[in-house]
């Protein structure tokens, strides 16, 4: 395997979040937990593979959530090891309240967060700008522009966490985690494979009221050695000459880089490119605004440099004009568009930029859409249509019923001809929403969640429902995998993946008995007419219910037991 | 070599294979260069985008009519990629269509192919239509439609890369028991703009 090559100074293609993992190797990461989600997955994956085949590298553990996964994180820095732990920007969220104590009681080896965010909602239900998890945790953060700088930052980013024993955060965006690029590698460090040793200090590790005070003092101090960092590392860099100031972060340097490049502007642009973006250099903020008669920000999501540094600005009383998001040159939606940042630079320059002859192609033959499926042959398709006949044959219209969802490829259950999705918010809502419903309407409720989300986020929601007597029908579509993601085992998994069979599996059954469920059915999807009959029986009951719909995903069958169908 | 060079098809038709390819090729042709990938949702039979910038571009999004070349290996692909080309962008396009999901449903009419291909060719002279998917099976597996489209990209001279440096990638990248049909594909696709 190619990432944990000993050759030193060998070039790879590698992925953004590839070139994560190496450097985490190179740093001497020694325990990493996850949950997967896009566009943090192959971060955690090929963690996984490399844990499989080189179990004396590291630990990896595919963590039943993302707050889990950064707890089994932060107890392995506070022992002493190194750790890392990564997740899609709404991961952040589940594991925020961590987070945000975390950063109090801090770490002894180094501890790596990556937060991937997804401008333009690639594959997310929102593009929330995860920066700011940096700001109200007061935690160091990197932006990485490509893969060779995912690779060093990462590096840096332990050794930082490590000399100011606080976790530091690496954020990237779906355009540096799905970018390939060369890579060079390093030196992987011996190892010497013992255990860590956690010293006991409930002064520290303890944050009671009296103790978190003392700690977020210590916090504060700890940001401003990180500022002072800030102004001396080598990732943040001025480049160029003129009158023009951009300001630009992650991949949208890479876009003001290319623009500068395009317009030929090197003697009219300067660029300060942010690599370590929180806290500021604000010296060198400072130092930059002064030379310069307008600036740009260039940055993907929200406004968080460009506030940042108008309050530096105003600080020092100047008056240079800071255009970006706040002021509407760029937009606070989706992705940046290269082009708009060619021609907003050419236009502070004052030149055109020069256009591409594009032929008017407005009157094209009418093109049919092609939105992403169900595949053909995969279990979620029978248990829809189940429903669908087991609701015909009670004679409830699918009008009268509310079909509230969950985050996984079933999601897509939201389609023709399934149209069986009405109300999704996060990782376990079906439930959760599915008991307000049942208070609010008189509808019926049947409500969809896959196997790895029950287990991150389903469980307690359905100990509400029980206890409150909550009525609707929770539908379990188990098919041994985290599917979407690309097949992570999770605690349910039936078909062990190589290396993995000495994982003890947890049955969804047995959780949803012990949460106080009366009224349970397990049904195998395929087969019809049992089925239909069982969605039945759970419809006419009327009293809160959950059949678990079973049947391995049909891709992860084939990857695991071959060919076979 | 500064180009950007914009990859269209359908989930599964192996479009990142074919750009993963490619970045391999660029970067042993000495040259740098970014690839940039679609993961999740949009692979389960959507649209699937990825692109290759070689050169020292650092952005991987091509932006409207920034392509230097379409590959697409679905025609109706094609044209949903258009809006990237312009006057001068070299298009190389499958002509075997796949009919998506809204289109077997019957709630949506998937055009002519002849009626797509003379959009295209009216407006962009350098577009060049392949029957990849055939001359795939020719080669032994259909699903080497992608490598055929490369092969005639490496015909085209359009990269500073050389077909033996090309067929080396192929060797070194695709998995042993695919390597002859690849091969074969890429000779055919090769041929195909000679």
């Amino acid at each position: 395997m190619e990432l944990i090559s000993q050759e030193v100074g060998k070039k790879s293609l590698l992925l953004g979040n590839e070139a994560i993992v190496r450097g985490a190797l190179e740093a001497g990461v020694e325990i990493c937990a996850a949950y997967p989600g896009t566009p943090s997955s192959e971060i955690a994956n090929n963690l996984f593979f490399i844990s499989t085949k080189a179990p004396e590298l590291l630990y990896f553990e595919f963590s039943t959530n993302e707050k889990v996964a950064m707890e089994v994180t932060a107890a392995a820095a506070a022992a002493g090891k190194r750790s890392l732990t990564c997740m899609k920007h709404v991961g952040l969220n589940v594991a925020s309240d961590v987070l945000n104590t975390l950063s109090y009681v801090g770490v002894k080896a180094g501890m790596v967060i990556v937060t991937a965010d997804d401008p333009f909602m690639h594959s997310s239900q929102n593009e929330q700008d995860n920066r700011y998890y940096a700001k109200m945790a007061s935690l160091p953060m990197f932006e990485p522009t490509n893969p060779q700088e995912a690779k060093d930052m990462t590096i840096a980013a332990f050794e930082l966490s490590e000399r100011l024993e606080v976790p530091v955060i690496i954020r990237t965006t779906t355009r540096t985690s799905h970018v390939r690029g060369p890579v060079i590698f390093g030196p992987l460090p011996e190892k010497k494979p013992s255990k860590g040793r956690f010293q006991r200090d409930n002064k520290r590790w303890v944050p009671v009221p009296a103790v978190a005070r003392i700690r977020h003092k210590v916090l504060l101090e700890k940001l401003e050695k990180a500022a002072m960092e800030a102004e001396n590392t080598p990732f943040n860099t001025v480049k160029g000459s003129g009158d023009i100031g951009v300001i630009a972060t992650g991949i949208a340097a890479c876009y003001a880089e290319d623009a500068i490049d395009f317009l030929n502007a090197w003697d009219k642009v300067r660029l300060l490119k942010l690599g370590l973006t929180y806290p500021q250099p604000r010296r060198m903020i400072f130092e930059f605004l002064r030379k310069v008669g307008r600036v740009l920000v260039v940055e993907e999501l929200e406004p968080f440099q460009e506030e940042i540094i108008k309050g530096i600005a105003q600080d020092a009383a100047m008056d240079v004009p800071i255009y970006g998001k706040g002021t509407k040159h760029l937009s606070r939606l989706y992705e940046i568009d290269p082009l708009e940042v060619i021609e907003l630079i050419a236009e502070l320059i004052g030149i055109d930029a020069p256009k591409e002859q594009i032929p008017d192609i407005s009157n094209m033959p009418e093109i049919p859409q092609r939105p992403p499926s169900l595949c053909t042959g995969c279990p979620h398709r029978e248990t829809y249509m189940a429903v669908k006949e087991a609701l015909k044959e009670c004679g409830i219209s699918e009008e009268d019923v509310i079909f509230p969802t969950d985050i996984g490829c079933y999601t897509l259950g939201l389609l023709p001809p399934f149209n069986m999705a009405d109300y999704l918010l996060c990782m376990g809502s079906s439930v959760g929403s599915s008991a307000g419903f049942s208070i609010a309407t008189d509808q019926k409720i049947i409500a969809f969640i896959g196997d790895s989300t029950f287990f991150h986020s389903g469980i307690s929601p359905l100990v509400n429902a029980v206890h409150n007597n909550h009525k609707f029908l929770l539908v379990v579509l188990d098919n041994s995998t985290t599917a979407m993601t690309g097949h992570q085992p999770n605690p349910g998994i039936e078909l062990m993946p190589p290396g993995y069979e000495n994982h003890t599996r947890v049955l969804i059954e047995d959780i949803v008995r012990a949460c106080g469920v009366k009224h349970i059915k397990i049904i195998d999807p395929y087969k019809k007419d049992e089925a239909i009959k069982a969605f039945k029986e759970m419809i006419e009951l009327d009293e809160l219910g959950v059949i678990i719909s079973r049947a391995p995903c049909i891709l992860y069958k084939r990857k695991v037991i071959g060919g076979k169908k | 070599m500064k180009k950007r060079i914009c990859f269209v098809g359908v989930g599964g038709q192996g479009t990142l294979l074919a750009s993963r390819l490619l970045g391999e090729a660029v970067m042993k042709a000495g040259y740098d260069v970014r690839v940039s990938e679609v993961h999740g949702m949009a692979q389960r039979g959507g649209v699937v985008e990825s692109s290759v910038m070689t050169g020292g571009i650092k952005a991987p999004v091509i932006s409207k009519g920034m392509a230097d070349v379409l590959i697409s290996t679905e025609p109706v692909e094609t044209l949903r990629a258009l809006d990237r080309c312009n006057i001068k962008t070299t298009i190389i396009t499958n002509i075997a269509p796949i009919e998506p999901m809204t289109v077997k449903l019957g709630l949506q009419k998937y055009p002519e192919v002849s009626d797509i291909l003379d959009f295209i060719k009216d407006r962009f002279q350098n577009t060049y239509a392949i029957d990849a998917t055939s001359l795939a099976k020719e080669a032994g597996t259909s699903k080497a439609a992608n490598i055929v489209l490369l092969g005639a990209l490496i015909g085209l001279n359009i990269l500073d890369i050389s077909k033996e440096l090309f067929i080396e990638t192929i060797k070194e990248r695709v998995k042993p028991k695919f390597i002859e049909a690849n091969l074969k594909a890429f000779e055919l696709g090769l041929n195909s703009v000679a």
